[in-house]
């Protein structure tokens, strides 16, 4: 089996022609990779299929420990994991908020007050008081956690 | 009237001063404004006595009332104004003496107020010429709404109406009569029409226009007496001709005299004919009393019935007791006279007159421009030394704004192409724009506000739109006739500041909403990322686009999908991405992020059996249930993965999509009509359930309401909503642009007595030209203020197909109609669409553990002490709110 493809602070990369990210190593997901997820105790928890992510658009996953992680899938083929609370109201919404890019950064903006999360910091762009976890992400190819 | 404690006990000296305004007409609520302007009202106690049952109101555009204004459109007095700054209106309640040595003011209701500054703004009543039978029952004057809902009370029973007076007021009111349907005459003492403002060849153009429309003119003659019948109500009018007209109504409208009894009785100097006695500052003999408006000689002798000279007053007024509170430090300039200039619509007429219009200055010169099959007629007069002196505009009066303000000047332009119709101008050396105005040139008249004004609203307030400019300057907040020239000054200030106003949508795409569409129709482009990369801003090309111009473009395709060859299913493919949440799960997104779902009720009908299925639904299921303004029934607290089961058993039942969800139109409104209610006069269900059906779906730039009512007591509200239908005995009527929520507006009469076909006819083309024209989340109403021409270009270009756009509105409508599909019964269709609906991806079974539910009521509310913990505090950011 091969391990980890991409990995790095956010987001791993599922498309070879996406603009290199650091750590890149050009490896390309298959249909039976795994889009696995740090828990903050360390493990790598595997949530879906590269396939169950739509390009634009979030899913949520929930963690071992209750909290609530959001995915997404931006145009460069990059997968991105934040908190799926949104500060403001409490609710766990985020993935379903718009996405975005912003000088080439990608965020996304909840959808109850539309305030925008950085997604590679999770800092928000509208209120600097505010910010979210962040994620680490990777593709693993093979069939684990499927 | 409001409660008034110390109403005889008054104000202690030393304690706050009392300032007593009699009389709250268009001019007492200037005074009221300029006073808050100046921060006097938080020192001093205002109370006012106004002898109408209602606070001021526009009474210069009266007559409008009959093109479907109601008296609350007319209404100038925000009640939020007078209660923010502690005004005491007194409503119905005339002062009847005035006490100058004790300052103390007494009201018909026995209310007695001491006051320390007095301002009488009395206004004017009509004159009523002394013929014989003048207090028949059917003789009228025409002066408040009251006299306004008599006449079109009377008129119900009558056929013919007589207008004594041919000025003015004369030809509005003939205009109101005409309007209420009668044969009208109007009898005029004086040779021509409206001798005080134009000359003989005006008055002859005037004139024949006038006759056109099937009025009658009589002038040269007087009213010699009105012959009542046994009842002794009117039956005809006899004239100084001895001839006669049969009439069953006489509105006597032969001009006005100042109101001033009061000042007379207490013993103030008023004038040979009329007006009490005013200095520069307004202020009468007495110190403490002022006196401005109609009722008022001004210190140039004269008594001024317009309103702008009354307006100039108020300011005048309110600047000296400012000053004398020591609130100003620039003392005010005095009023000392005023411009006569008017510009009017008079039955459709434009009537203008400015500066010396007669030519009586020694050594003046007419020229004059007459096309007596158009009925346009314009006089300049033109001085020795070749400057404009004034002039006499009828039937085209566009130029009064750029001529206006040349007056006393030499023109850029020879005279002769000043008065030539555009197209002829413009080759004899260019039309006159406003750019060849100087700084002080007054653009609103109604305002007094110069073009250098206007400048510094965009160099130094950056105003960048028309109505950002009008809040900042009231410019084009009268009677509107300046807004063109507004437009004008306003773009050429933009572009000489180089063009740096960026009306892009957003950070990704420079255009405006109504751009991309037009790209988007013409190059049939159904992707997004195609659209982006090919025409958006270069530093956004191959990213995400934004939270903004996402959903923007994803409904612009939507509202063309099937024209430019896209999927007609709102979530198919890239497009899915594009939606907003509420849009991407079909259903309205709650704060505990629960969802709410509104099955659609056509018209607001609906079967017992239908209404059983949504309790059972919303029992079964735990739901919130709340009947919506919108005449449905929303039903609250679903989760996201419970939405499909929901919709499974509302579909089966014959429920389809309410598109709460969606920029789209909500619900068409209806009251039970002529089928049940005994008023009723069209079938109004019938008409809602087939509008809400033809335009179920159609996705626009923001949300579209509407509704029908079956007769003209308006029970479903129409005119507050986008498109709004009232029945009339002929038909139907169709009124546009209404909105309710923060900024309520009363929808415009667009057309009237429509044919069903006619009626659908025109709301296909009126909406596709919305969807077509307007920004990004911006309503109808919002769409009819900012677009230039307003109402009446949109009139042009839907009724009279103007652009020659009206085929393409009403095929695109067309191809929406047969391409409409339920959402939910294809989302439910297909097990793909069907897989968002999850709240985890990791784990499908699980429901949302944040969203839960504690008893309010016999219901549920979602428990927030779940979602408790950092919250920050909410911000509101534009586009937000529904």
């Amino acid at each position: 089996m091969t391990t980890l493809t991409v990995e790095h602070h956010a987001s791993a990369c599922l498309t070879t022609d996406a603009p290199p990210t650091p750590g890149d190593t050009g490896a390309t997901a298959t249909d039976t990779a795994a889009v696995e997820i740090r828990c903050p105790e360390g493990s790598w928890l595997p949530v879906c299929g590269p396939d169950d992510l739509l390009p634009g658009r979030g899913v949520a996953a929930l963690l071992p420990d209750g909290a609530q992680a959001a995915l997404f899938l931006d145009r460069g083929g990059r997968i991105h994991a934040i908190g799926n609370r949104d500060p403001f109201t409490g609710a766990q919404v985020l993935s379903r908020g718009l996405t975005g890019s912003a000088d080439g950064r990608p965020f996304v903006a909840s959808p109850l007050l539309k305030q925008r999360f950085d997604l590679l910091t999770g800092d928000c762009l509208d209120d600097p008081a505010a910010s979210i976890p962040v994620y680490r992400v990777r593709v693993r190819d093979g069939a684990a956690g499927r | 009237m409001p409660p008034h404690p110390d109403a005889t006990t008054d104000a202690a000296p030393g304690t706050t001063p009392t300032l007593v305004l009699i009389g709250h007409g268009m001019v007492g609520q200037r005074f009221l404004e300029e006073l808050a302007d100046r921060g006097v009202t938080e020192r001093t106690r205002v109370v006012v006595l106004c002898e109408e049952p209602r606070p001021a109101y526009d009474r210069v555009q009266l007559t409008s009332y009959f093109a479907g204004r109601t008296p609350d459109d007319l209404s100038l007095a925000d009640p939020e104004f007078l209660a923010r700054h502690g005004i005491e209106l007194h409503l119905g309640d005339p002062a009847t003496a005035v006490d100058r040595t004790t300052r103390t003011v007494t009201a018909r209701s026995g209310l007695t107020v001491r006051y320390d500054t007095l301002v009488l703004a009395t206004g004017s009543y009509p004159f009523v010429p002394p013929v014989p039978g003048k207090d028949s029952a059917g003789c009228f004057v025409y002066r408040t709404i009251d006299d306004l809902l008599a006449i079109e009370e009377y008129a119900k029973n009558a056929r013919t109406g007589v207008v004594v007076g041919g000025g003015l007021l004369g030809l509005e009111a003939a205009g109101a009569l005409k309007g209420l349907g009668l044969h009208t005459h109007v009898v005029e003492f004086a040779p021509r029409l409206m001798a005080l403002q134009v000359d003989e060849g005006g008055g002859r153009a005037l004139r024949r226009t006038i006759e056109e429309m099937g009025l009658e003119v009589h002038t040269g003659v007087g009213g010699k007496e009105i012959v009542a019948d046994e009842s002794g109500a009117v039956a005809a009018m006899g004239l100084s001709d001895d001839s006669r007209i049969d009439t069953d109504l006489v509105v006597f409208s032969a001009g006005v005299r100042p109101r001033d009894q009061l000042a007379r009785d207490c013993g103030l100097p008023v004038g040979e004919r009329g007006g009490i006695v005013v200095d520069a500052q307004c202020r009468t003999a007495d110190p403490a009393v002022y006196a401005i408006g109609e009722c008022a000689l001004a210190a140039d002798g004269r008594v001024y019935g317009l309103v702008a000279p009354g307006y100039d007053m108020a300011r005048v007024t309110a600047g000296d007791i400012a000053a004398r509170l020591g609130d100003d430090t620039d003392g005010p300039d005095g009023f000392t006279g005023a411009d006569l200039s008017t510009k009017l619509k008079l039955l459709g007429v434009d009537v203008a007159s400015f500066g010396d219009a007669h030519g009586t200055t020694d050594g003046s010169l007419d020229v004059v421009y007459a096309d007596a099959r158009s009925g346009v007629y314009k006089k300049l007069v033109i001085g020795a030394g070749g400057e404009l002196l004034g002039g006499v505009l009828v039937g085209d009066a566009e130029a009064y704004g750029m001529l206006r303000p040349l007056t006393g000047t030499v023109p850029p332009l020879a005279p002769e192409q000043l008065v030539l119709p555009a197209g002829v101008a413009a080759e004899g050396g260019g039309a006159l724009g406003p750019s060849a105005l100087p700084d002080e040139a007054v653009l609103c008249n109604c305002h007094n506000v110069t073009k250098g004004t206007v400048r510094a609203a965009v160099t130094e307030h950056s105003c960048t739109t028309l109505p950002e400019v009008k809040k900042c300057t009231k410019a084009g907040t009268g009677c509107g006739s300046c807004v063109k020239s507004l437009t004008a000054v306003m773009n050429d200030e933009l572009t000489a500041s180089g063009a740096t106003v960026d009306t892009g949508l957003c950070g990704c795409f420079p255009h405006t909403r109504a751009e991309l569409y037009e790209v988007v129709r013409t190059l049939r482009l159904t992707s997004f990322a195609e659209l982006l990369d090919s025409h958006g801003r270069p530093e956004a090309r191959n990213g995400d686009g934004c939270e903004i111009c996402k959903p923007t473009v994803g409904s612009i395709i939507a509202s063309l999908a099937p024209s430019v060859g896209a999927g007609g299913y709102v979530l198919d493919g890239e497009q899915a991405a594009l939606q907003d949440t509420n849009d991407h799960f079909l259903a309205n997104l709650q704060r505990n992020g629960s969802y709410s779902i509104v099955p659609r009720i056509p018209g607001g009908e609906i079967t017992p059996e239908k209404l059983i299925v949504i309790g059972e639904v919303a029992r079964d299921f735990g739901l919130y249930t709340k009947i919506t303004g919108g005449q449905r029934i929303d039903l609250f607290g679903a989760r996201v993965d419970q939405l499909p089961e929901v919709w499974a058993r509302l579909v089966d039942a014959g429920f389809e999509s309410g598109h709460a969800y969606g920029k789209a139109l909500r619900t068409v409104k209806s009251c039970v009509g002529q089928t049940w209610c005994r008023y009723g006069v069209q079938d109004s269900v019938r008409m809602a359930i087939e509008l809400e059906l033809r335009y179920r779906g159609l996705r626009s730039p923001h949300k579209l309401k509407s509704a029908v009512s079956g007769c003209a007591r308006e029970c479903a509200e129409a005119r507050g909503k986008d498109f709004g239908v009232i029945a009339t005995s002929n038909g139907w009527n169709l009124y546009v642009g209404g909105n309710g929520g923060a900024d309520p507006r009363h929808a415009d009469l667009l057309a009237q007595d429509l044919s069903d076909a006619e009626l659908i006819r025109l709301i296909d083309r009126f909406l596709m030209f919305y969807i077509r024209t307007a920004d990004r989340l911006e309503r109808t109403s919002a769409w009819l203020e900012r677009i230039e021409g307003g109402l009446d270009h949109v009139r042009d270009v839907v009724v009279h197909d103007s652009l020659g756009l009206c085929d393409e509105l009403e095929a695109l409508m067309a191809t929406h109609v047969t391409h409409y599909r339920d959402e939910w019964a294809e989302t439910l269709a297909d097990p793909e669409r069907l897989a968002r609906f999850v709240s985890f991806v990791n784990a499908p079974d699980v429901p949302d553990p944040s969203v839960r539910f504690v008893p309010e009521r016999d219901q549920v509310k979602p428990d927030l002490t779940l979602l408790a913990g950092p919250t920050l505090p909410v911000r509101t950011l534009e586009g937000s709110s529904v």
